[in-house]
Formats: structure tokens, C-alpha cells, sequence
């Protein structure tokens, strides 16, 4: 498991240096397309303050942005006390130092994620519609799968890979944009336009088309391995796949589609925020890898580990595998046995009801138990003094 | 003298790589045992927790299971044994104990529609099925570091670091109770 994160720092910084190599040959390219010959330093200087300026804003206030974004609040351990140990259970699991923030969105759609650059300041956030959807075992796995992306630290990843990618999207357009507009010193200033001019601005142009391209596709290809990762980390976490595969199934059958989700944040949800069900076939241009195969997967795993991840993995998709062998060889085939004990009560209906309290209690309504049994949510701005109960008829004075 | 002076310096060069690189294995070894330690805090904070939680779900049950005394004296016996243990073993089997006879009340409960019914013995059951996940769980995180401290001990060349400043594997925590091993439960509500 350390293997694994140590691995992902190492990727981490070969992908910064990769993508920045690809973000300083656009400034130079562009440089030298729009300053003149020479111009090129310029560009590169250009497209690193670019670059510097949105990594700062993301390192800084990344998660803050994401989680209002998404329309997050945080919830305390009395108003959802089942997501709040789930969170425990799954922080104890996987051995982080501290129990991430946790927030919950109110919508109808069945998602979850996770933010924070580093594991001490991590948050993870899950919908009403995913609260009202899973049992005790299938939040477990979602919990687990976020636990995992907080963990092998793919937010930090994800992040910086996001910022390069953005980054890069940004200058290109800039610049394709600038030629549209016939700017370039180069062709407006006829002494200097010499054959070697003309090589650079072709170039420039290659370089601007290909780039963005390039740069998303990495993005996507490191994302959608991540996403592999997390599950199979999320598997030996609970040491109960099916507990997740029964919970993606769940989630990528709801109707609904979530709001609040950019493809800037896509890659940290369960599952892809920005799909329609039915369009998740694996391609370049998707964050997350096929929903049934995910599914798949963890239904053929042997055990819980990661070498039984691996295994199944080669058998589902008749691809290589996607451990990487550092953290195949630290880890142990886990048993599908987890302790049981007392079984817990059946949660969804009490966690649907605790989530609609917390939001009903943030909008101001209040609440008025009638002698029948029925529970009246009185909004804030309710102007009569008295409400009649609509299964009873009995009347509530709400002075 | 120059002609000397380069098979010293090549050596001296091997000796600080030596040092360096064992340098790094002994720091590896100190933080793999920080980490185990560490990990073990975390699974008896969780065992402490079941045991607070205990005397609040026997005064709940106590009203609607008037006829289960031995069950619930079972749970509180279990409970003195896991306070009274001495030695390391006998406290992980007297916790291996207290899981049984809390999982044995817990089955009993199913047949008591009123007690399954009050909220606070509902919101106690969750309580005490998450602790018990929590120390399961930390047990499991608690295992995998000693597997790493050891590895790191007993693998060469860690293992003459190892040895040369006196670092030993640590024992599993392992769980005897058959009861646990069971396949977990799958419920359809």
C-alpha cells in the first residue's frame, strides 16, 4: 500500500514534468509565432506564469471550489450518525491519520466524491439521492472507493494533472484565436518573414491543435487507471466487493442526472457525473472506465485483494494488468471475512428520513408532529398562524 | 602519492554510499514500527469504545428482556473477563468473548418486536455494529503494518539492520472465535 502511493508520487511528478514540457514547447511555439523571431523565451515565461497562477488558485482553494460547486454541507455525526461511522469505519481501514470532513448534497441523483489535496484536510461528500438509494454495505463500498482516491492521494494527481491540462486548453485557444484574428508580428512585419518564419508558424499551429488534445487524453488515460485503482483499493478496504458492485450497479441505473459536476471534478466522482446511462462505453474521452465492466470485475474477484483485483481484472478485459506490481507484492490475499457482530437495522429508509431532516432544518422549516402519526414541515415563510393537518384534519397552532 | 590517493577516495566514496543506504533501511524499519504502533492505538481505542457502550445497552434491553437473564449476564461476564485480563493473550481472547456473547444478544433481540422497535435501542444497535466493524477494521489496517514491519525485518538486507539495532517482528492479531469467521450476512431491505 505504501509501495502503491510512493509509486503515485513518482507519477505524479512525471506526469507535472511531462505536461509542462508539452505547455512550455506551445509558450515557445507561440512565442516566437506572435513576439518574432527570439520571441520564444517570452512565450515560455507567458505560459509558466499562466500555469503558476492556476496551480496556486487550485492548491489553495480547490477543494473549497469543488465543494460549493457541487452545493456541499457539511453534516455533523447527529444528523447522519450511520454515513458518519461509515466514514470511520473506512478512515480505520485504511490507516489515514485523520477522519475526513463530510459533507452531504442535496440532490436526487446518486453520486458521491471526494476532495482535499492532502489526506489530513480530505472531505468527502455523498447525495441525498445516494443516501436514500444503498444499505449499510453498498455506502460502505462507495466510502471505501473515496477513501481510496484520498488515500493513494489521486486528488493531488488529479489535480495538478487537471491545472496542466486547463492550462494548456487555455493558452492553445488563446493563440489559435490570435492567428484567426491575423495577429504575429511575424506576418505582419514583411522585412522579417524569412523561410524559417513560416516553419515556426506551421508548427505553432500543429503544436496548438495537437496539444490540448494530447494533454486531455493523458488526463483521461491516468483518470479512468485511477478509477481501476480505487476499486480494487476500495475491495480490500471492506474486504467485501460486492458491496460496491451492488452499489455501482444501483447508482448507474438511477435516472437521474446530477447537477453541479464540471469535467473538472468528473474524475473524483464514483461514477461519471457528465454521462448519460447507456453512454458509458470506454473511449478516450471518458474520465471514468465502463460502469458494467467496474461491476464485473469486482463480481470475479476470487478474494478481496489486490492480487485478486489484478486477476479478475485480466480475465474481464483481456488486458494487461492494472496493479502495478510494487503494491501486488505487499499485499496479502485478503478473505471476503469481516467481522459480524450485531447486524445493523435496515438503514436506507432512516437515512432517508435523517437526510431530509438536515435539509429541511437548514431551510428553516419547522417541524410539527401531529397525534395521528404524521409529520408536518412548516416552511419558514408560512404567513397563516395555524396549519391543518391534511390525514387527520386536526388543526396546529404555529404562533 | 596521487596514485593513492584514488583507490582511498573510490572506498571512501563505497562507504558513505553504504552508510547512507543503511541510513535509509533503518529509517524505513523505525517508521514501519511507528506505524504499527500507531495502528494498534487505533484498535484499542475502538475496543475501549465497545466496552463503554455496554453498560448503556444492557440498562436499554434490560426492561424488554426480562426473560434472557443468562444472555444478558453472559455479555456482562464477558465484559468483567475483558477488564480482569492480564497478559496480551488473554485480553484478545476475553475481546473474542465479549464479540460472541454480544452477537448472541443481538440474535435474541430479533425475536423482541418492542425493543426492536425504540429508537434508542435502534440508534445503539448502529453504535455497536459500527464498533464492531471499527475494530475490525482497524484490526485488519493493524495486520497489514505488521506484515510490513516484518517484511522489512526478516527480508535481506534489511534483516542485518535489523538485527544490528535490535528490531523484531511483531505478532498478528489474529481472531480464534470461529463465530467470526463466518461469511458476512447479506440482508435485502
Amino acid at each position: 500500500m505504501w509501495e502503491q502511493i510512493a509509486a503515485n508520487r513518482r507519477k505524479s511528478i512525471g506526469l507535472v514534468i511531462s505536461a509542462a514540457l508539452l505547455l512550455g514547447a506551445l509558450g515557445w511555439a507561440g512565442g516566437e509565432y506572435f513576439l518574432g523571431q527570439g520571441g520564444g523565451t517570452g512565450g515560455v515565461l507567458i505560459a509558466l506564469v499562466v500555469w503558476l497562477v492556476m496551480t496556486l488558485a487550485a492548491w489553495f482553494q480547490g477543494d473549497s471550489i469543488m465543494l460549493s460547486v457541487a452545493g456541499a454541507h457539511r453534516v455533523q455525526k447527529e444528523d447522519l450518525p450511520q454515513l458518519f461511522n461509515v466514514v470511520e469505519e473506512m478512515t480505520l481501514a485504511s490507516g489515514l491519520s485523520k477522519m475526513p470532513a463530510v459533507y452531504v448534497i442535496d440532490d436526487p441523483a446518486p453520486n458521491a466524491f471526494a476532495a482535499g489535496r492532502r489526506p489530513e484536510n480530505a472531505a468527502v461528500a455523498v447525495t441525498s439521492g445516494l443516501l436514500r438509494t444503498l444499505d449499510r454495505d453498498e455506502l460502505q463500498g462507495v466510502i471505501a472507493h473515496e477513501m481510496a482516491h484520498v488515500r493513494n492521494r489521486d486528488i493531488q494527481l488529479m489535480l495538478f494533472a487537471g491545472v496542466l491540462a486547463g492550462a494548456i486548453v487555455i493558452l492553445a485557444e488563446t493563440g489559435l484565436r490570435g492567428m484567426w484574428l491575423g495577429g504575429g508580428r511575424s506576418r505582419s512585419r514583411r522585412d522579417g518573414g524569412s523561410d524559417g518564419n513560416g516553419l515556426v508558424a506551421i508548427l505553432a499551429v500543429v503544436l496548438m491543435i495537437l496539444a490540448p488534445i494530447l494533454a486531455q487524453l493523458i488526463y483521461f488515460a491516468v483518470s479512468r487507471k485511477r478509477e481501476y485503482l480505487a476499486d480494487a483499493s476500495a475491495a480490500s478496504f471492506t474486504r467485501y466487493p460486492e458491496g460496491l458492485a451492488s452499489a455501482l450497479e444501483k447508482i448507474s441505473r438511477a435516472p437521474q442526472r446530477l447537477g453541479g459536476a464540471t469535467s473538472a471534478t468528473a474524475p473524483m466522482y464514483i461514477i461519471n457525473p457528465l454521462k448519460r446511462n447507456g453512454q458509458m462505453a470506454a473511449n478516450g474521452t471518458s474520465t471514468h472506465p465502463p460502469i458494467d465492466e467496474r461491476i464485473r470485475i469486482l463480481r470475479s474477484m476470487a478474494g478481496a485483494g489486490f492480487a485478486d483485483y489484478d486477476r479478475s481484472y485480466r480475465e474481464v478485459t483481456k488486458r494487461g494488468g492494472v496493479i502495478p506490481g510494487s503494491a501486488l507484492k505487499d499485499a496479502e490475499t485478503g478473505q471476503t471475512a469481516r467481522s459480524t457482530g450485531a447486524t445493523p437495522a435496515p438503514s436506507t429508509r432512516e437515512n432517508a428520513r435523517k437526510v431530509d431532516d438536515f435539509f429541511y432544518r437548514r431551510d428553516g422549516y419547522r417541524k410539527v408532529e401531529c397525534a395521528c402519526g404524521t409529520t408536518l414541515r412548516i416552511p419558514a415563510d408560512f404567513a397563516t398562524p395555524a396549519a391543518k393537518c391534511p390525514r387527520c384534519g386536526a388543526l396546529h397552532d404555529l404562533r | 602519492m596521487a596514485l593513492l590517493l584514488v583507490p582511498v577516495l573510490v572506498l571512501l566514496g563505497l562507504a558513505v554510499v553504504l552508510v547512507m543506504w543503511g541510513i535509509g533501511i533503518y529509517n524505513g524499519l523505525v517508521a514501519a514500527r511507528n506505524r504499527v504502533k500507531e495502528s494498534w492505538a487505533q484498535v484499542d481505542v475502538q475496543l475501549k469504545r465497545r466496552f463503554d457502550l455496554i453498560p448503556n445497552l444492557i440498562e436499554t434491553v434490560k426492561g424488554y428482556m426480562q426473560h434472557e437473564r443468562g444472555t444478558l449476564e453472559a455479555v456482562t461476564q464477558a465484559r468483567a473477563a475483558v477488564s480482569g485480563a492480564g497478559t496480551m493473550a488473554q485480553r484478545v481472547e476475553a475481546e473474542a468473548g465479549l464479540t460472541g456473547a454480544l452477537g448472541r444478544l443481538f440474535a435474541v433481540a430479533e425475536s423482541y418486536p418492542d425493543l426492536k422497535a425504540s429508537t434508542n435501542f435502534a440508534s445503539l444497535q448502529e453504535e455497536l455494529a459500527s464498533t464492531e466493524n471499527k475494530i475490525g477494521f482497524a484490526r485488519q489496517f493493524y495486520n497489514e503494518t505488521v506484515m510490513n514491519l516484518n517484511n522489512k525485518v526478516q527480508m535481506f538486507p534489511g534483516n542485518i539492520v535489523a538485527g544490528m539495532f535490535h528490531f523484531g517482528a511483531e505478532t498478528f492479531f489474529e481472531v480464534k472465535d470461529e463465530v467470526q469467521r463466518e461469511a458476512p450476512k447479506v440482508s435485502f431491505s
